[in-house]
C-alpha cells in the first residue's frame, strides 16, 4: 500500500479548554486507492487525533450530516473528492451558525425556519380508500424539490440568511415551501402565499446563487423561490 | 455522581431511534394525545431509513394482479421458513394499508399513467406462489427511503412530536420485576445524563452492520438498542443471520439498490457471461439476496471475478434506455459516478456482496411487544431492524424492511396506547440499579488512564467479523472467531479515550458505541457457531446440500429459533410459529428460484 499525505488546516474550538478558536495545520497519510473522499481523511484524522468533532453518518451524500466549509466552499465531506482539493484543505464549520465545537455547528435557527413554512402536505377533504392520484405530469413537478436533505448547505452560503436568519427563511427552508405548493395534493396554496408575502420571509433573497452554486444534489432553489414570486405576482393581477 | 442528583423527565411513551419504525410509531401516539418523547442520535432526517433505495412492498396490484397471500408467500420462502407466520401474514396482510397512508401523507412516490403509485418488480417477489417476478414494489424513483423518512418526519411535525435530537439513550431501566421503566440517555453536546421515565418504551434503534469491516450501513448504524436490551438482561434473536446484499460498490460498500435488476439491470462475470442463470433459472438475477450473493462469491473464488485482482462483477445496465436510467434510477447514477467512477449508462458497474441487514434482534411478536420466555415485558417494545418479529427469518426479501417499519412501528404505536391506557396515572417509584450501572459505564471512560484504543478495537472487531462469519461459513473459522471475538471484548471493556470534554464529545460516543457493537458481535458469532446447518443467509461448510438436507437445511434439528443470552454466552431455543393468523400454514419445501 502506497500512501499520500494530505495536508490539512482545520478550525478547532472547544469551549471546554479554548478561549478561542484556531486553526490547526496537520496532515494525515491516506491510501488513495480506497480513501479518496475527504470524510475518509477526515475519519483518518480522527483516530490520529480523536478529540477532533464533526458529525457524519451515511458517508454516500443523502443523510447530509457533514455539511462543512471546505476551502471556501460549502459542501459534503463525503462526496468531495479529496484529488479535486487544493492543498492545504482549509476545512471550516458552516458560515453564521454558532459552533458547538469544531466543526459541529448548531442548527436551531435553521431548521426553525424549515419548520415554520409547515412542511407536510395540507389536505382536509377525506381521504381516499386508496391512493390519491397525481398525474406522471404533476408528479414531475416535485422532482428537484423532494430531494433536498437538509444539509444546509445552501442557506449557510446565502448572505440574506447570514444577515436575518431569524426573518429570512432562506434557501432551504423556501425550497421545502414550493415543494408543497408545486403538490397536486396540497390544498394550501394560497395560506402559504400568505405566509410568504412578508419584507423578510421570502423578499430577502436578492438572487445571488450561493446556493444554486453549492447543493451537493444539484438542486435549484433560486428557481422555486422565482416560482413562488411569480404565483404571488399572478394572484394580484 | 449522586444519583438523586439525574434530572427525571415523565412521559406516557419514550421511543428511541428517529427512523422509519421509531418515526411511525411516534406518529401513532402523538396523534393519540400521548405524551411522547422521541430521542435520537442524529437529527431525524438523518437515520439510516434515509438510504434506502428501491421501494416498499405492497401487493397493490396497480399494473399488474397481486395478493397479500402470494406476497406471503414469498416472504415465507425468502426467509427460509425461519419467519414466524403469523407475523409474516400480518405484515403481508398491512401493507397496502400502511403504504397508502403513507401516500396521504405525502410521500412522494412514482406515479404510472393512470396515477396511481408506480411498482417495479424486485428479488423474490412473484405472483401466484413463486411463478414469475411481480411489480409489487412501490417506489420514489431510487430514493425511496429518503422520501419516506422525510415524508414521516414532517407528518410528525405536523403532529407536534416532541423530539430530543442528539440524544444518545445509555441503558434500559427495568424494575424488580422486569417491568421497563424508561432509559438513562447523555444529551450529546452538553453531556448531561438524564433519566427519561415512561409507561412505555418503544425501542426502534436499527441495525448494527459496522460490527463488519465492509458494511453498506452508516456509521450510526451501531446496534445501540439491542447492546441496552442485551446488558438488562433480554436475550436476541437468531443473530446469525445477516444478509450480504449482492451489489455494494467494490471497495466503497455504497449500495446499490436491487431495483437496478428491476428495472432489467444483469449481473456479469469476467467472461461476460450473465451467470444467474446457472443459479437460478427462473428468477436469474431476481432470486433472493443470499441467492445471488453466494452465485457472486461462488464466481469470484472460481476465477471468474472482474478487475485486475478478479475480485468483484459487474453489474450492467448500459443496454437500458439512458431515459429510464435518469428517470428511474437517477440516484444509482449519481452514486456510481461518485464511488466507482463510471458512469452506469456507458459502463456497468463493479460490485461485490457487501453486509446490509440484520434479519436478527430483539425478540418480539407481530403487536412489537418484547417477548421473553413467552411472556411479554411489560412497557417494552422494540420495531424495524432492531427488532425480530420474525418476519425476515434467515433472509429479508428486498423492499420488506421498509414495510416492517410502517406496520410495526404502527402496531407497536398501537400497542402501547392500548397499555398505557390501562396503566394508573401516576408513575411508579424508579429502580435506580440499571442507572447506577449505566452512570458507572460512562465514568469508567471518564476515570480511565490507560487501556485499549477505540479506533483499534473496532478494527479488530470488525476484521474478525469478516475473516470469521462472511458469505460462507467454515466450522473451524467460526471456532476460532468466538475465541477471537471474546479476546475483542476484554479490550472493550478496557477502552481510554483521551478526550475528557463535556462538549459534543464524539471520541466518547463512538467507546460508547462500541460497547454496544460488541454485544452484537458476540451474539452473532456465538449463535452462527452453534447452528449446524445451512439456511438462508447462513451457509457453512459442513452443511452440505444433501437428498436429506437439501442445501443443508436441516430441518429436523434446526427449525428453531436461536436466543443468545449475554450472561455465560449461553444459547436457547424456542420454536418457529409456522401457524397463521388466518390461512394455511405454508409448508415446508426445498428452496429454489
Amino acid at each position: 500500500m502506497t500512501t499520500q499525505t494530505v495536508k490539512f488546516r482545520i478550525y478547532r474550538y472547544d469551549p471546554d479548554k479554548d478561549a478561542k478558536p484556531y486553526m490547526q495545520d496537520i496532515s494525515v497519510e491516506v491510501d488513495p486507492s480506497t480513501e479518496r473522499k475527504l470524510l475518509d481523511a477526515l475519519v483518518k484524522l480522527k483516530v490520529v487525533d480523536e478529540s477532533l468533532s464533526f458529525r457524519r453518518s451515511c458517508r454516500e451524500g443523502v443523510c447530509g450530516s457533514d455539511a462543512m466549509n471546505i476551502n471556501g466552499k460549502n459542501g459534503l465531506a463525503c462526496i468531495t473528492d479529496l484529488a479535486s482539493l487544493k492543498q492545504p484543505i482549509e476545512v471550516r464549520p458552516l458560515p453564521g451558525l454558532p459552533v458547538v465545537r469544531d466543526l459541529i455547528v448548531d442548527m436551531t435557527q435553521f431548521f426553525k425556519q424549515y419548520h415554520s413554512i409547515k412542511p407536510y402536505v395540507i389536505n382536509n377533504s377525506p381521504a381516499p380508500d386508496r391512493e390519491r392520484l397525481q398525474s406522471q405530469e404533476d408528479r414531475k413537478e416535485l422532482d428537484g424539490l423532494y430531494e433536498c436533505i437538509l444539509c444546509a448547505c445552501c442557506s449557510t452560503s446565502c448572505p440574506s440568511f447570514w444577515w436575518n436568519p431569524d426573518k429570512f427563511v432562506g434557501p432551504a427552508g423556501l425550497l421545502a415551501a414550493y415543494r408543497f405548493i408545486a403538490d397536486t395534493r396540497d390544498e394550501a396554496t394560497s395560506e402559504r402565499l400568505d405566509d410568504l408575502e412578508d419584507p423578510y420571509r421570502l423578499f430577502r433573497c436578492h438572487s445571488i446563487m450561493n446556493c444554486v452554486d453549492v447543493c451537493p444534489k444539484e438542486l435549484n432553489p433560486t428557481k422555486a423561490i422565482g416560482k413562488i414570486k411569480d404565483l404571488m405576482v399572478k394572484r394580484i393581477s | 455522581m449522586k444519583m438523586s442528583s439525574i434530572p427525571v423527565r415523565k412521559f406516557d411513551a419514550i421511543i428511541v431511534g428517529a427512523g422509519g419504525a421509531g418515526l411511525r410509531a411516534a406518529l401513532q401516539l402523538s396523534e393519540a394525545g400521548m405524551k411522547t418523547a422521541v430521542l435520537s442520535k442524529v437529527f431525524p432526517t438523518r437515520s439510516h431509513t434515509v438510504a434506502a433505495q428501491g421501494g416498499v412492498s405492497a401487493s397493490l396490484g396497480n399494473s399488474e394482479p397481486d395478493h397479500w397471500h402470494w406476497h406471503m408467500y414469498d416472504t415465507v420462502k425468502g426467509s427460509d421458513w425461519l419467519g414466524d407466520q403469523d407475523a409474516i401474514e400480518f405484515m403481508c396482510r398491512e401493507a397496502p394499508n400502511v403504504v397508502i397512508e403513507l401516500e396521504h401523507f405525502g410521500m412522494p412516490f412514482d406515479r404510472n399513467s393512470d396515477g396511481t403509485i408506480y411498482q417495479r418488480p424486485f428479488g423474490g417477489h412473484m405472483s401466484n406462489f413463486g411463478e414469475k417476478p411481480v411489480r409489487r414494489a412501490c417506489a420514489a424513483a431510487d430514493r425511496t427511503g429518503h422520501a419516506m423518512l422525510h415524508a414521516l418526519y414532517q407528518r410528525n411535525v405536523r403532529a407536534n412530536t416532541q423530539f430530543f435530537v442528539e440524544w444518545m439513550a445509555l441503558d434500559l431501566i427495568r424494575d424488580s420485576e422486569g417491568n421497563v421503566q424508561g432509559v438513562v440517555a447523555m444529551e450529546m453536546e452538553t453531556s448531561e445524563i438524564v433519566i427519561f421515565q415512561a409507561k412505555a418504551t418503544l425501542f426502534a434503534t436499527g441495525g448494527a452492520g459496522r460490527i463488519f469491516a465492509s458494511s453498506t450501513n452508516a456509521f450510526i448504524n451501531t446496534g445501540d438498542g439491542l447492546g441496552m436490551a442485551a446488558r438488562a438482561g433480554i436475550p436476541l434473536e437468531d443473530m446469525e443471520f445477516w444478509q450480504f446484499h449482492p451489489t455494494g460498490v467494490a471497495g466503497a460498500g455504497v449500495l446499490i439498490t436491487e431495483g437496478v435488476r428491476g428495472e432489467g439491470g444483469i449481473l456479469r462475470n469476467a467472461n461476460g457471461e450473465r451467470f444467474m442463470e446457472r443459479y437460478a433459472p427462473n428468477a436469474k438475477d431476481l432470486a433472493s439476496r443470499d441467492v445471488v450473493s453466494r452465485a457472486m462469491v461462488t464466481e469470484i473464488n472460481e476465477g471468474r471475478g472482474c478487475g485486475p485482482n478478479k475480485d468483484h462483477v459487474l453489474l450492467d445496465i448500459t443496454h437500458l434506455d439512458p431515459e429510464v436510467i435518469m428517470s428511474k434510477l437517477p440516484g444509482i447514477r449519481e452514486i456510481s459516478i461518485k464511488f466507482a467512477g463510471v458512469d452506469p449508462i456507458k459502463a456497468p458497474i463493479p460490485v461485490v456482496p457487501t453486509c446490509h441487514y440484520q434479519m436478527g434482534g430483539i425478540p418480539t411478536n407481530y403487536r412489537g411487544e418484547v417477548v421473553v420466555e413467552d411472556q411479554v415485558v411489560k412497557g417494552f417494545y422494540a420495531a424495524g431492524e432492531c427488532a425480530c418479529a420474525s418476519v425476515h427469518g434467515a433472509n429479508r426479501l428486498g423492499t420488506n424492511s421498509l414495510l416492517d417499519l410502517l406496520v410495526f412501528g404502527k402496531s407497536s404505536g398501537n400497542s402501547m396506547i392500548d397499555f398505557i391506557k390501562g396503566q394508573p396515572k401516576d408513575l411508579p417509584e424508579l429502580v435506580m440499579n440499571d442507572v447506577e450501572r449505566s452512570v458507572a459505564r460512562v465514568a469508567r471512560l471518564d476515570n480511565q488512564t490507560q487501556g485499549a484504543n477505540v479506533n483499534e478495537a473496532r478494527t479488530a472487531m470488525q476484521r474478525t467479523m469478516q475473516a470469521h462469519c462472511g458469505v460462507f461459513r467454515f466450522n473451524d473459522m467460526l471456532q476460532e472467531g468466538v475465541k477471537k471475538i471474546l479476546e475483542v471484548e476484554v479490550m472493550v471493556k478496557n477502552t481510554v479515550i483521551a478526550d475528557k470534554s463535556k462538549t459534543f464529545n464524539t471520541a466518547r460516543l463512538e467507546a460508547l458505541e462500541l460497547e454496544n457493537l460488541i454485544e452484537v458481535a458476540k451474539a452473532t458469532m456465538i449463535s452462527a457457531e452453534a447452528r449446524k446447518e445451512s439456511r438462508g443467509a447462513h451457509v457453512r461448510d459442513d452443511a452440505a446440500d444433501t437428498a436429506e438436507n437439501p442445501n443443508g437445511r436441516d430441518d429436523q434439528n434446526w427449525l428453531k429459533h436461536t436466543l443468545w443470552h449475554r450472561e455465560g454466552n449461553r444459547l436457547t431455543y424456542k420454536p418457529v410459529n409456522l401457524k397463521p393468523l388466518s390461512v394455511e400454514t405454508i409448508a415446508l419445501k426445498t428452496r429454489s428460484y
